[in-house]
């Protein structure tokens, strides 16, 4: 039973930022349609941003904030400077875009700081169950999540990031700056993809270190339905746990195939999300 | 000097190697009534779409109360006070029905603007007890109610409306022509339709512009336009 609490809570924890990067991705997707595999390149400048000002100012919350304004800023001028142009000149897909800017970014993140393991501390004590640790990235993902959701639903600045983004042209005609609202939209998703690389960050980073938990969450987003910011939560807390259990009770070689399994599963039936009504299937 | 609030100057817009707009030219004065008519494809809705900026003019010149606006921006346009409702209308059927109405003031200002929403809200009263819906329930007349409450909610001095009888049966489209002739009578709202439906538009407006193959084909008051059988034949099929 102890085995079983000590699992669901760490599953829970690790949920939470799967749960972040497929909200992350949902918000992007929503808008522009296109899966951005440049994510964990943003969380990686961020995680590196953190660990060179937080030694240079002594303190972790300094470096913390560092990392979410460098990180929302690059998620900014991605979409400006790169995305926007190379979508309107080619049909280059989206897809190899981002992921080109990911190997970019692993490579460029090894020249300065090297390939090798980097310490990377915690927010808070990560020992105890739950440990403080685990708690922080439990509230602030939930705060985020809340925050977000008050921006779209209640906020003028969220009407017109939601018009944008289901019906650009009317949404001009009616004076919102389409271009502006799709910039600020990848500024908050690499807002809240750099918060999921400080919680998954600790204890080493390496220009690697993301891969693995990035493929929980796009998981997490495929299984809560790309199109879907409920969805994305509840997808990251089901992979969280998931993964937990299956590592704990049958060993963690079989946590990535577990995932596999789940995006097999969920596409087979619900192709559009656990949230979403099953469709009938045409043959 | 002029009191033609609206001026088109030898427009020209085109698909690649398809010419769409040929040296168009009309003018609508303030708190004018024009139908924009033709057969499909003689080009309205690109006419509107490049008043609007939605769509680039390879030459002439579009004036609004003699400001040059065709290079203007199309979410600036909205700020000069020419609205635009496109064809098909336009709801953002994710929205609400009160979000689509809010959507509409937000140029304007970020706060809300109740007052024009009653406005809006008493000239459509089918709108009122589906605030909180989402416009993807809206019957199609109740959407183009919406579509044309939202672009006033924008307080526009001009309203392009393209075809907004689309789909609505004939006694929906009278009101909403009824409707439009109230509004420039009661705020001085100068209006363009672009229409298919040549008989009920030329009824309802002050004059007509035809369009056949992107050029102005034949202009005047609808009550020519209208009793003038060679023109009735040749463009209008009634
Ligand atoms: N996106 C486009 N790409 C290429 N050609 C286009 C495009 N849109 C319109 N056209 C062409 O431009 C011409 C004018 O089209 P437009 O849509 O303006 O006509 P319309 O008068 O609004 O017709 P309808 O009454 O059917 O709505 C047509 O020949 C049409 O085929
Ligand atoms: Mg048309």
């Amino acid at each position: 039973m102890d085995h079983f609490v000590d699992l669901t809570l760490s599953g829970l924890a690790s949920g939470a930022v799967y749960a972040a990067l497929a909200l992350s991705l949902v918000i992007i997707y929503q808008a522009t349609r296109l899966v951005n595999f440049a994510q964990p390149a943003i969380a990686l400048i961020a995680v590196y941003t953190a660990a060179t000002v937080a030694p240079l100012t002594g303190s972790y919350w300094v470096g913390f904030v560092a990392a979410l304004t460098v990180g929302a800023a690059a998620g900014a001028l991605v979409e400006r400077f790169v995305v926007r142009p190379i979508a309107r000149v080619s049909q280059l897909n989206g897809i190899i875009v981002t992921l080109g800017l990911l190997l970019v970014a692993q490579g460029g993140v090894g020249m300065i700081w090297g390939n090798e393991q980097h310490g990377f501390s915690y927010a808070f004590d990560f020992v105890g169950r739950p440990s403080p640790a685990d708690v922080f990235a439990l509230v602030s993902v939930a705060v985020v999540a809340a925050l977000l959701f008050c921006l779209y639903r209640f906020t003028p600045l969220g009407l017109r990031m939601r018009a944008a983004a289901f019906r650009p042209e009317a949404a001009r005609l009616s004076g919102v700056k389409v271009g502006l609202m799709l910039t600020t939209g990848w500024a908050i998703s690499a807002l809240i993809a750099s918060l999921a690389g400080m919680l998954a960050g600790p204890p080493f980073i390496s220009p690697n270190v993301f891969d693995i938990v990035f493929v929980y969450g796009i998981t997490a987003a495929v299984v809560g339905g790309l199109d879907n910011p409920f969805g994305a939560i509840i997808g990251g807390l089901l992979v969280g746990l998931g993964m937990s259990y299956v590592s704990g009770y049958a060993g963690p070689e079989l946590a990535t195939l577990t995932a596999l399994a789940l995006v097999v599963l969920v596409l087979s039936v619900r192709p559009d999300g656990i949230l979403s009504r099953p469709t009938a299937r045409k043959v | 000097m002029s009191t033609e609030l609206l001026e088109v100057v030898d427009l020209s817009a085109s698909y690649g190697a398809v010419r769409a707009l040929d040296a168009v030219s009309f003018t609508v004065p303030e708190r004018g009534f024009r139908a924009v008519l033709g057969a499909n494809g003689a080009g309205k809705t690109t006419l509107l779409r490049t008043l609007t900026g939605l769509h680039r003019a390879d030459a002439g010149r579009v004036l609004l109360d003699g400001e040059d606006i065709t290079r203007l921006p199309a979410e600036r346009v909205i700020t000069r006070g020419l609205a635009h409702v496109p064809e098909g209308g336009g709801v953002i059927t994710e929205l609400t029905v009160e979000e689509n109405l809010r959507l509409g003031a937000l140029w304007r200002s970020s706060r809300r603007d109740r007052a024009t929403e009653a406005e809006v809200l008493d000239l459509f009263p089918p709108l009122v007890e589906r605030l909180g819906r989402s416009a993807g329930t809206l019957s199609g007349g109740e959407r183009q109610m919406l579509a044309i409450g939202r672009a006033l909610m924008a307080r526009p001095r001009v309203l392009l409306l393209d075809e907004p009888s689309l789909g609505l049966a004939p006694l929906v489209t009278k009101q909403i022509f009824t409707l439009l002739r109230d509004l420039r009578e009661r705020t001085g709202l100068t209006v363009v339709l672009v229409e298919q439906n040549a008989a009920g538009a030329l009824a309802a407006t002050d004059s007509g512009v035809v369009l056949n193959q992107g050029r102005v084909a034949v202009e005047g008051p609808s009550t020519d336009l209208l009793s003038d059988d060679r023109t009735r034949h040749a463009y209008l099929g009634f």
